[in-house]
């Protein structure tokens, strides 16, 4: 392949790097990507998480090079593509509604890259009996796309963009169509051929479980800009800003003042060590993750009181949903096994030892 | 809606169902057909069978006339040419505004949309006029051509096959335009950015993607122009002055000039029977196309 990863026996290619360089778009006067900078790896899978309308569709859509940017580069395997066509810059793509040709079979679908590229017929035959077989749709191979449910026809999506060897794979909201179960069978799946061709992919998706466990690193996005970027369990765990908090996981979020001593005093009634020095008197906001809170049938310094007004068995887990004094909500996580205090008498909530607290200065 | 009134409806709903002779339900617009098409299609075939136009006797004789004189056979044969070749003119156009229809804005759609059925709201007697003033000897093409130097005299285009082709495919444009256009803004345009992702040049797109998924409306916008173009008796006549003669004309003559109304009705059955034979093959192309 010309301009495809290098293919080896198996059709395995190998991903390239991608490099993504101050990119800003503006539609018209509103800037809807600004000043834009990453880069991925050969072989690693990058998360875009972010709200929805917060640009991530438009960076795909400027990578993929279906929009120009207004400033910036991209480069893929090193090499400048700002100016190449999509169909010349070793990039495939799967859209959100899957884009598959209505009046083509499935395997005229698969096929249609290598056709376009003038392969020969005996080639494209070959290749897409062989991309059918990767995404175990050979059996319908005969069939119209709307004879296939949602998942196959995302499967025959992604076997169309494998066909001609791309460099890097761009996915948009892949899962957003799927029901539950079905979400979870196609994060494997592309897990798996992600990792069989050693593709370089951006995934775009504004579920942040989804992100956590498909990406190597996740880019946090908010208005056209991205606010974190990192590992998973750095983003989840380590979060920048108080937005990044709040968009990856569930929290809650503690109001307080730092006291003359450094330690930080809650609203709520507890007084806890800040995971970072601060300024005394400086009002914060202390989030701690719902799984994060403990729960006890005595007070002491650092425990803050509270009544439990609900519980959601949720399988193997249990939600409280609890209330602080002056009647802010505190979300639990406990296991359904774990020993407690019982849930109808007072409470009193801690932070447990070793957890990942985050503070933020209470105006960011 | 209360439940039940919505009860009310489904049992409505039901017995619609269950009861077998549903005819008075379409008995309205079936008298409607009966009464306003097959009744004087049936009158129209009763007249062309019989022998003299004074209609005193029933005999194959108008018959015999138009199917045995090459005159008329050629009238016939150069009715269905002309439609076959307003519909071509009318397909390269309509496709071209089609491909600049997709790449357009929704405002832009509206305005191009505004602008296609504008020459709707004037009269065709009005439209045809105009490219009198245009195709003349003193027209603009002419004059055109002349200041260019690509003629050393005045032509004109009135009177010529070019010519009523050329006012007919502008004529009747909003006919494919309108059906074609309606099924090209429903093509999803990531279908467009798929192909070229995956390296179609822009004609393999356009052959490959655009036209199989536009068939419907351009089938639809074919045979409307075909059926539209062969029976357009004004333009035909004014623009085709009393040189160019089509099966329309000969109709209008036979029953309104000559008073023969047999032979008005053989001639009306002819067109009606090859547009239709045209307007299946052109239907039958279109789903082989869409296969
Ligand atoms: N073609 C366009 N013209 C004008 N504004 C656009 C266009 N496409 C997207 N936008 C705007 O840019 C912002 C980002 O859109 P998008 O990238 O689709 O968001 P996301 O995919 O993250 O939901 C949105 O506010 C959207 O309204
Ligand atoms: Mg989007």
């Amino acid at each position: 392949m010309a301009d495809g990863g290098a293919v080896t026996e198996a059709g395995a290619t190998h991903g390239v790097s991608l490099e993504v360089d101050a990119v800003s778009h503006e539609f018209g006067a509103y800037r809807a990507l600004d000043d834009v900078s990453l880069r991925v790896e050969p072989g690693e899978v990058m998360a875009l998480l972010g709200p929805s309308g917060c640009g991530k569709t438009t960076l795909l859509r400027v990578i993929a090079g279906f929009l120009a940017q207004s400033r910036g580069a991209v480069s893929v395997g090193g090499v400048r593509v700002d100016r190449l066509p999509p169909g010349r810059r070793n990039i495939g793509i799967v859209f959100q509604n899957y884009a598959l040709f209505p009046h083509l079979t499935a395997a005229q679908n698969v096929g249609y890259g290598l056709a376009a590229r003038g392969a020969a017929r005996a080639e494209i035959a070959r290749r897409t009996r062989q991309f059918l077989e990767v995404v175990r749709m050979e059996a319908y191979a005969e069939r119209l796309p709307r004879e296939l449910s949602g998942g196959q026809q995302q499967r025959i999506a992604l076997a169309r963009a494998l066909c001609v060897s791309p460099g890097v794979l761009l996915l948009d909201e892949p899962f957003a169509a799927l029901d539950k179960n079905l979400r979870l069978d196609m994060q494997i799946e592309i897990k798996r051929l992600q990792r069989r061709f050693g593709l370089t992919a951006i995934l775009v998706t504004h579920d942040q479980e989804e992100a956590m466990s498909v990406a190597d690193r996740v880019a946090v996005m908010r208005g056209g800009r991205i606010e974190q970027l990192g590992p998973p369990a750095d983003v989840y765990d380590r979060p920048e800003t108080l937005f990044v908090n709040n968009f990856i996981g569930s929290t809650n979020l503690l109001p307080g003042a730092v006291a003359a001593d450094g330690s930080v005093r809650l609203a709520a009634g507890a007084t806890v060590a800040p995971p970072r020095p601060a300024p005394a008197g400086a009002r914060v906001v202390v989030s701690v993750r719902p799984e994060d809170v403990t729960l006890h049938d005595a007070p002491a310094p650092d425990r803050f009181p509270a009544r439990c007004r609900l519980s959601l068995p949720l399988g193997a887990v249990t939600v409280l949903d609890l209330e602080a004094e002056g009647g802010a909500a505190v979300k639990v996580v406990r296991l359904r096994s774990a020993e407690g205090p019982t849930l109808d008498g007072p409470l009193w909530c801690g932070v447990r030892e070793g957890a990942r607290v985050s503070m933020f200065a209470e105006d960011s | 809606m209360t439940a039940a009134a919505s009860d009310l409806r489904a049992g409505a709903v039901a017995r619609l169902r269950l009861s077998p002779p549903e005819w008075p339900l379409v008995a309205p617009l079936g008298l409607i057909f009966v009464g306003f098409f097959l009744a004087p299609l049936a009158l129209l075939v009763w007249t062309s069978m019989h022998a003299d136009a004074e209609m005193t006797r029933l005999g194959p004789e108008s018959w015999m006339r138009f199917l045995g004189d090459p005159f008329y056979l050629k009238v016939a044969a150069d009715t269905l040419l002309l439609g076959l070749k307003t519909v071509a003119l009318t397909l390269v156009l309509g496709v071209a505004i089609g491909l600049i229809f997709l790449e357009a804005s929704p405002a832009q759609r509206t305005a191009l949309l505004f602008i296609i059925i504008l020459p709707l709201l004037l009269s065709v007697v009005v439209r045809t006029f105009a490219w009198i003033v245009i195709l003349g000897s003193e027209g603009v093409v002419s004059n055109a051509a002349l200041a260019l130097g690509l003629t050393s005299a005045p032509f004109s285009l009135l009177q010529t096959e070019l010519g009523l082709i050329i006012s007919l495919a502008q004529i009747e444009l909003p006919l494919m335009l309108l059906p074609l256009l309606s099924v090209m803004g429903r093509i999803d345009p990531n279908l467009l950015d798929a192909s070229r992702a995956l390296g179609a040049s822009r004609w393999r797109t356009l052959w490959r993607v655009i036209l199989p998924l536009s068939a419907p409306g351009l089938t639809a916008g074919c045979l409307l122009v075909f059926a539209s173009s062969t029976a357009a008796f004004i333009s035909q006549s004014v623009i085709g002055g009393g040189r160019l003669i089509y099966m329309p004309l000969v109709i209008w003559q036979q029953s309104i000039v000559v008073y023969n109304w047999p032979f008005a009705a053989v001639v009306s059955l002819c067109l009606l029977i090859s547009v239709l034979g045209v307007i299946g093959v052109i239907h039958w192309l279109g789903r082989r196309v869409r296969a």
